[in-house]
């Protein structure tokens, strides 16, 4: 268990996808204008990145049975196209209102590199599978909570009085580089201490 | 004369980084030091050279409907290419550059450049493109790099696969850690990013008087 939370809390907090890994970023500044559509990315995100860590656990298996493992890059982002496509139709068909929600955030998702991303890392860490999906959800809840806080930020700077050259992104991104500052306070946590019940 | 203007785009007006705001994500992660600055951005220019062409010769033949999955693993063979490529060239690099090289597929700079550019233009035009943009891609990214490197550890041009130790400008211990730590791309980027919106404003207000 203690395992589990050390994965999650560390993909959260201390390896923070967006602050600290720069995954992701695209979405966290082109989906940040308000609270609500961050929130659809965000889940949108956390649904997709779990299954995806699942999956492409079970994917890489097979390649190394077939010893193909340098077709790693293009079976993954295959996988991931074709999962969001498959999440889209079955949403569509099972759960309007979900996919009313998520719908138009999904094909956004096969080019955020967080997805691809992880399921690389999973790989490069020699997670396994449950490990895999732990820190899949566990990124993309850090994901979430980055572009929920960021686009609560975004909608008060509407109303700051901002120099006209730096309106836009480039306010985004130094707003985003003082975020970052204080997720560095995360690093160096000992989080297996803190776990060891 | 058009091709020219074509190269010329990619480099200056319509410059990824800095004016199109594509590729986030490989430009704040490895802008920490000027040579893995231009690795990723020389790295990014062959993949877009070698997708953009091949897309352009193929641009008949791919159906409309699966065009975003078939340039996709255009794009993923020539990053697997280039992957593999740099693992046994330049180990130290593709170390340091780690996870960003399979990620170049999913830089949105390639597959929007595909999608506006190489899917409606000659083959001769797509490469030229395809160069423009990995240039002003690189030429972002090594500037990027060159002031992060520089105020971070007071020393420049770091290679370690060449051998090359490095100029220092100023001793490291006046360096702002920060610099190269991740605020500091973020912060960097914005203000440079700024820099240039007044830069661009300021001769638009000259040339209309």
């Amino acid at each position: 268990m203690a395992e589990y939370l050390v994965i999650i809390f560390g993909a959260i907090f201390i390896n923070n996808f967006i602050v600290s890994r720069f995954l992701g970023i695209c979405p966290f500044l082109g989906v940040s204008r308000q609270v609500e559509t961050a929130t659809g990315m965000g889940l949108a995100v956390t649904f997709v990145m779990g299954l995806a860590s699942g999956i492409t656990y079970l994917v890489h298996k097979l390649l190394v049975a077939l010893n193909i493992e340098f077709l790693q890059t293009i079976t993954f982002i295959l996988v991931i196209a074709v999962l969001v496509q498959f999440v889209e139709m079955v949403l569509k068909k099972s759960s309007p209102v979900l996919y009313r929600a998520l719908g138009i955030y999904l094909p956004l998702i096969t080019t955020n590199c967080a997805v691809l991303g992880v399921t690389i890392l999973n790989i490069d860490a020699g997670h396994n599978f449950l490990q895999s999906v732990v820190n899949g959800i566990g990124g993309a809840l850090g994901f979430s909570l980055l572009i929920i806080l960021f686009a609560g930020i975004r909608e008060n700077l509407n109303f700051a009085p901002i120099p006209r050259s730096l309106q836009g992104f480039p306010i985004a991104l130094i707003t985003a580089g003082l975020i970052s500052m204080a997720f560095l306070g995360f690093t160096g946590f000992d989080l297996y201490a803190l776990f060891s019940f | 004369m058009r091709k020219w203007e074509i190269f010329k785009n990619g480099i200056f007006n319509e410059n990824p980084t800095f004016r199109l705001v594509l590729g986030m994500c490989p430009t704040l992660a490895v802008t920490s030091a000027v040579l893995n600055g231009l690795g990723m951005g020389l790295a990014t220019t062959v993949v877009l050279v070698g997708s953009n062409v091949m897309i352009a010769l193929l641009r008949q033949v791919i159906p409309k409907e699966i065009r975003i999955p078939a340039f996709v693993v255009i794009i993923a063979t020539f990053v697997t290419i280039i992957d593999k490529v740099m693992a046994a060239g330049t180990p130290e690099l593709h170390k340091v550059l780690g996870l960003f090289i399979p990620l170049i597929v999913v830089n949105c700079l390639i597959l929007a450049r595909a999608e506006a550019f190489a899917s409606q233009n000659t083959v001769l035009d797509s490469a030229i493109d395809g160069l423009g943009m990995g240039l002003g891609f690189t030429f972002a990214l090594s500037i990027l790099s060159l002031l992060r490197e520089l105020l971070g550890t007071g020393t420049i041009l770091v290679a370690k696969d060449f051998g090359f130790s490095g100029i220092q400008i100023f001793p490291k211990d006046k360096g702002i850690l920060l610099m190269i730590l991740q605020p500091g791309a973020f912060i960097t980027l914005g203000l440079v990013l700024g820099g240039i919106n007044w830069w661009v404003r300021k001769r638009e207000e000259q040339k209309n008087g």
